[in-house]
């Protein structure tokens, strides 16, 4: 029930807004669909920790603390960003750079989104993920393409045609897992695709098909992920987009598909031990290094922190290929304070360059003088993001840092020699745009920065103390993962 | 599982070594026009290949996919894509990024990698169609090459499609398809993303006057 709910209230509401979605109100609409969704989220949130581990459905649904936890963290930076883009939409409608049509378009399709997201996080068959995934891309190539300028295009063709060869490869790499699975399994119906059948049979499975199989779905969808080398339609969806879609993207979708690879790498880790692991860390190394150096070279905000988003993919994933229960708690933590920071950053800095006028950070300056609360939330949230303490982001970095340096002593100064180039990088970026002079003017609208500071609370709550129940949480879910 | 009749085998040997050709012909055709008809006969082949197997195995799933290519790709897709060259005047492509003598040498070279990656899972599987698997990841890769080399927005879908074909070809010859839920799924999609992609061509239009891909290439790192 809870489950039908958590599906059903965002894809209603996408028809809704489909319908109504140009009228003024249509914005609250869809902060009262993202709430609906939210309170389904908890509902559902509820019953797992109350009967545990769930199979319903003739087993096509399957929620246990591992992908629960992220269904929460996506319900509530759903709502966050839908109460975000209420005002932040308004300004852009009043600077005439979106009308009421194509309003209804990005109403429609962030709700139609939130429900593929959530259609990948809960289903149990890696058909249907896979389905869900290519819909979640659908969702939201035309959303970045909204503003319809020359860059918004390009940027919106490379991510359609790069995550589609992606996906097209997560496919291949599905049909192979079905065929490995298929003697032991059977045809019959769909158990081959189900993954907590394929996960009891997985030592089982046939290692030389399972190996291709697990390359074809890592480089797949670590497309989407944003892994290093294929990452480069991420910075120009996230700058181009309006930015409560860089914000989801960001926040959301990376998540997502990094718990794709995650699943995939579960099953293939029980016929070829230690290989899945291995490459994760690879690409994960890759990314990170490859990122903090990009970050050098920006110059628009919201591509410096798409940039730094492909950095912290690529340390969350490097923290899943160490696996073992602490790395793994880490890298869950790390996916959670990610996903709130960057979020919160994406909305402080959606509100700067509109007062900015331009998203070149050499056009933003004096953010404090303008609206303090503006200024503040960027330069906390760039804070939190490079990992100082007492946030939530250093205590996961610190727990990845000290795994390595006991299992992987090799790694650790690549991942301080990230870390650092980063903090440089954005530190240096940050500061002239919060302090300084300025001559812009207020915004029209007032902004919408309680969700940047909830966000922000919440890291730090995170960095500080972790909730009994949650760490238990995070606990049964690491030990999942293996 | 009983030895196949040896003449269905051939048969649907013949049929892979038909979809190849037609790859190796969408790799060598400048024509948008042409582009859309050979994929439109890339589905036929894919069409009569999978209503084969579906005949001589015996199973009504491969019934209805065969039917869903015949709709989707044979006759659904190609005249979207042909209404739409019509309406935006894009009947030529622009030279590709490689001349064609190296695509096609490149292309030599992709199937032989793909034959020799295929070669131990093909070993593995027990359907009639199992030697067609390399010829599948073959398909994937020449389509992914004729992805990299065009600039035209259309012959890039179309290799996007061609790609898609490729896939649906991996499952027949692997495992005798997909349950029937995803393969719904995935051609719903694919349809969708046609649409996306035909409400795109207006716009790139809009903006550009062409459909030529060299003008998407502003976005840079600086």
């Amino acid at each position: 029930m809870e489950l039908l709910l958590v599906l059903g209230v965002p894809l209603l509401g996408a028809l809704l807004l489909a319908v109504v979605g140009h009228r003024r109100s249509a914005a609250e609409a869809n902060v009262l669909v993202s709430l609906g969704t939210l309170v389904a989220a908890a509902l559902l949130v509820a019953r797992v920790m109350r009967h545990g581990t769930m199979l319903v459905w003739r087993e096509q649904f399957f929620i246990d603390p591992f992908n629960v936890f992220l269904v929460a963290l996506t319900a509530f930076v759903g709502f966050t960003t839908a109460l975000f883009s209420r005002p932040y939409m308004r300004i852009e409608e009043h600077r005439g750079r979106l009308n009421a049509r194509r309003l209804r378009l990005y109403h429609s399709m962030y709700q139609l989104f939130m429900a593929a997201m959530l259609l990948a996080l809960l289903t149990n068959n890696l058909g249907l993920l896979w389905v869900a995934m290519e819909a979640a891309t659908l969702s939201t190539v035309l959303l970045v393409s909204l503003y319809r300028t020359r860059a918004s295009l390009e940027a919106a063709w490379k991510y359609f045609i790069l995550c589609g060869v992606g996906i097209a490869l997560a496919l291949f790499g599905t049909i192979l897992l079905y065929f490995a699975a298929e003697d032991l399994l059977g045809s019959e119906g769909m158990s081959a695709l189900l993954w907590t059948h394929l996960d009891a049979v997985k030592a089982r499975l046939e290692p030389r098909v399972i190996g291709l199989a697990f390359v074809f779905l890592l480089v797949g969808y670590g497309t989407k992920v944003g892994l290093a080398p294929l990452h480069s339609w991420l910075p120009d969806a996230h700058a181009e987009g309006p930015t409560p879609v860089s914000a989801v993207l960001s926040g959301l979708l990376l998540n997502v598909a990094l718990y794709a690879v995650i699943r995939c790498k579960v099953l293939a880790e029980g016929s070829i031990h230690g290989v899945p692991g291995r490459m994760l860390m690879g690409f994960g190394l890759l990314s990170a290094l490859l990122a903090s150096f990009f970050l050098w070279r920006q110059r628009d905000i919201k591509r410096l922190f798409a940039y730094s988003s492909i950095e912290h993919m690529g340390i969350i994933t490097f923290a899943f290929g160490m696996g073992g229960v602490v790395a793994n708690f880490a890298g869950l933590l790390h996916m959670t304070v990610h996903s709130l920071t960057k979020s919160a950053i994406f909305f402080a800095a959606g509100h700067a360059s509109q007062t900015a006028g331009t998203q070149r950070m050499e056009g933003i300056r004096g953010l404090l003088v303008l609206s303090p609360s503006i200024g503040w939330g960027l330069m906390l949230g760039a804070l939190a993001i490079l990992g100082l303490p007492p946030f939530g982001v250093f205590a996961s970095e610190f727990l990845i840092l000290t795994t390595a340096m006991r299992d992987h002593p090799w790694a650790t100064p690549v991942l301080l020699a990230a870390l650092g180039v980063a903090f440089a990088a954005i530190f240096g970026r940050v500061q002239p745009m919060v302090f300084g002079e300025t001559q812009s003017k207020p915004l029209p609208h007032s902004p919408a920065l309680l969700p940047v500071f909830a966000h922000l609370l919440m890291v730090l709550l995170l960095g500080v103390y972790i909730p009994p129940a949650l760490a238990e949480w995070y606990r049964l879910a690491a030990r999942l993962i293996g | 599982m009983p030895t196949p009749p040896t003449v269905t085998a051939q048969l649907l040997n013949g049929f892979a070594a038909g979809l190849l050709l037609i790859s190796f012909s969408m790799l060598s055709q400048r024509r948008t026009r042409r582009l859309i008809e050979l994929f439109a006969w890339q589905g036929t082949i894919l069409f009569v290949s999978t209503s084969l197997v579906a005949y001589s195995a015996g199973l009504r799933h491969l019934w209805y996919s065969a039917a869903l290519i015949l709709i989707l790709k044979v006759v659904l897709l190609p005249l979207i894509l042909l209404r739409l060259v019509q309406r935006l005047q894009a009947q030529w492509d622009t030279e590709p990024l490689l001349n064609i003598p190296t695509t096609m040498l490149l292309g030599v070279g992709l199937v032989i990698f793909a034959f020799g990656l295929a070669q131990p899972i093909s070993a593995l599987a027990t359907t009639i169609t199992r030697n067609t698997l390399g010829i599948a990841l073959a398909i994937i890769l020449l389509a992914f090459l004729m992805m990299i080399t065009r600039r035209n927005a259309v012959s890039q879908v179309v290799g996007f499609l061609s790609m898609e074909n490729g896939l649906f070809f991996a499952a027949t010859s692997a495992t005798y398809g997909m349950p029937m839920v995803v393969e719904l799924g995935i051609a719903l999609d694919v349809l969708v993303g046609v649409l996306i992609l035909g409400i795109f061509f207006f716009q790139i239009r809009e903006q550009f006057d062409s459909l030529d891909l060299h003008n998407l290439e502003s976005l840079k790192e600086d």
